[in-house]
């Protein structure tokens, strides 16, 4: 065995059920992207980079449940702790349209959380981080750069985030806010479809100048994080390893095509 | 790409609450087949299936399946040689017991 197993977030305990949560905001991010501020009385806190998973159900008794990743720190409301998910819609999918089109405020929707010990970052670390984000593989790297901010943090972070066009980056005026006021924090853009105005080079994928230019050398062993589609995550995980990163210190989280 | 297309094993710990107190995501477990030891959160899972089907990242054999039905859940770890989960410390109680 050469790689010691880590505590988990979240101590032993008895299973986690469902709790019911309510929505008490909506802030849309992109044409396709809106975040949901759910109300969830009885959360006990999470980690940077866990998900908790959603489910609905239908009149007719049919349930459905996805996972979404928890996009930053818990916010204390007057009815109690508040958590945030950022939902990409996924045209042809059973949940995704749902929670963008038809769930109102005060509507309620069953959570289970937090879930996964295993793609987080720990406030304490003290090694640097890279974050690879492709699409709305943005959001659970977004929770850890704000909570590296809320916790004080000076581990530099760098972000390299894939997208289509300008118009699909989630938090844009977040993270230009952030690279300004947060110290320490870089990030980068690849467009894969069309590029902004002034932008140099052309659309292209994440390629290895990409990673190489904008993530950190392996000698600084930077703890590296990976999400996004699974042809995104397959793609930039063999350039990190090809780089001479060590596997394990790559975590990777893909998303796949229900919605 | 002709594959279809998996999740990672991260999020296996949702659907395995239900049967478990602690996150086997994070736990390792050695693939029967191959004999590949590593995090079950590297798993491949394919939820396509009528219930979840998680395969070794090395030789895609099949580590474990989970079926959940209405009333109750199927497990099968036949794939899966051993689990070693990670705990918090036990607290050490003062005086012989």
């Amino acid at each position: 065995m050469t790689e010691r197993a880590v505590a988990t977030g979240t101590p032993a305990r008895a299973p986690i059920r469902w709790q019911v949560g309510r929505l008490v905001e909506r802030r849309v991010e992109t044409p396709s992207a809106q975040t949901l501020v759910l109300e969830v009385p009885d959360w006990p806190g999470h980690l940077p980079g866990q998900h908790v998973d959603l489910r609905l159900t239908a009149p007719d008794g049919y349930q459905a449940a996805r996972s979404y990743s928890v996009a930053g720190p818990v916010v204390d409301g007057p009815g109690g702790p508040r958590i945030e998910v950022t939902v990409q819609r996924v045209p042809d999918g059973e949940v995704s349209p749902y929670l963008i089109d038809v769930y109102g405020a005060g509507d309620p929707v069953e959570v289970r959380g937090p879930l996964g010990g295993w793609f987080i970052w720990r406030p304490e670390e003290t090694a640097p981080v890279q974050l690879l984000a492709g699409g709305s593989g943005i959001v659970p790297l977004m929770a850890m750069i704000r909570a590296r901010r809320e916790t004080g943090s000076k581990v530099p972070f760098r972000l390299l985030y894939s997208v289509r066009t300008p118009d699909d980056v989630i938090y844009a005026d977040e993270l230009r806010r952030r690279v300004r006021d947060d110290f320490g924090l870089d990030v980068a853009y690849v467009y894969t479809r069309e590029a902004p105005e002034g932008w140099r080079g052309e659309p292209h994928r994440i390629g290895l100048a990409d990673v190489n230019t904008h993530g950190w050398p392996p000698d600084l062993e930077p703890l590296t994080y990976v999400c996004g589609p699974t042809g995104f995550v397959e793609a930039v995980a063999d350039l990190l390893v090809g780089l001479g990163h060590p596997s394990r210190r790559v975590k990777t989280e893909r998303f796949g095509p229900t919605g | 790409m002709t594959e279809m297309s998996y999740l990672d094993g991260n999020m296996l710990d949702g659907p395995l609450r239900e049967l478990f107190a602690v996150d086997l995501s994070t736990a390792m477990g050695r693939c029967e087949n191959c004999g590949m030891t590593g995090s079950m959160a590297s798993l491949h899972v394919f939820s396509h299936a009528p219930g979840l089907v998680a395969r070794c990242p090395s030789c895609e054999e099949v580590m474990l399946r989970l079926v959940r039905g209405p009333d109750r859940a199927w497990l099968d770890l036949r794939g899966t040689t051993f689990l070693q989960v990670p705990l918090p410390l036990e607290q050490t109680r003062p005086g012989p017991l």
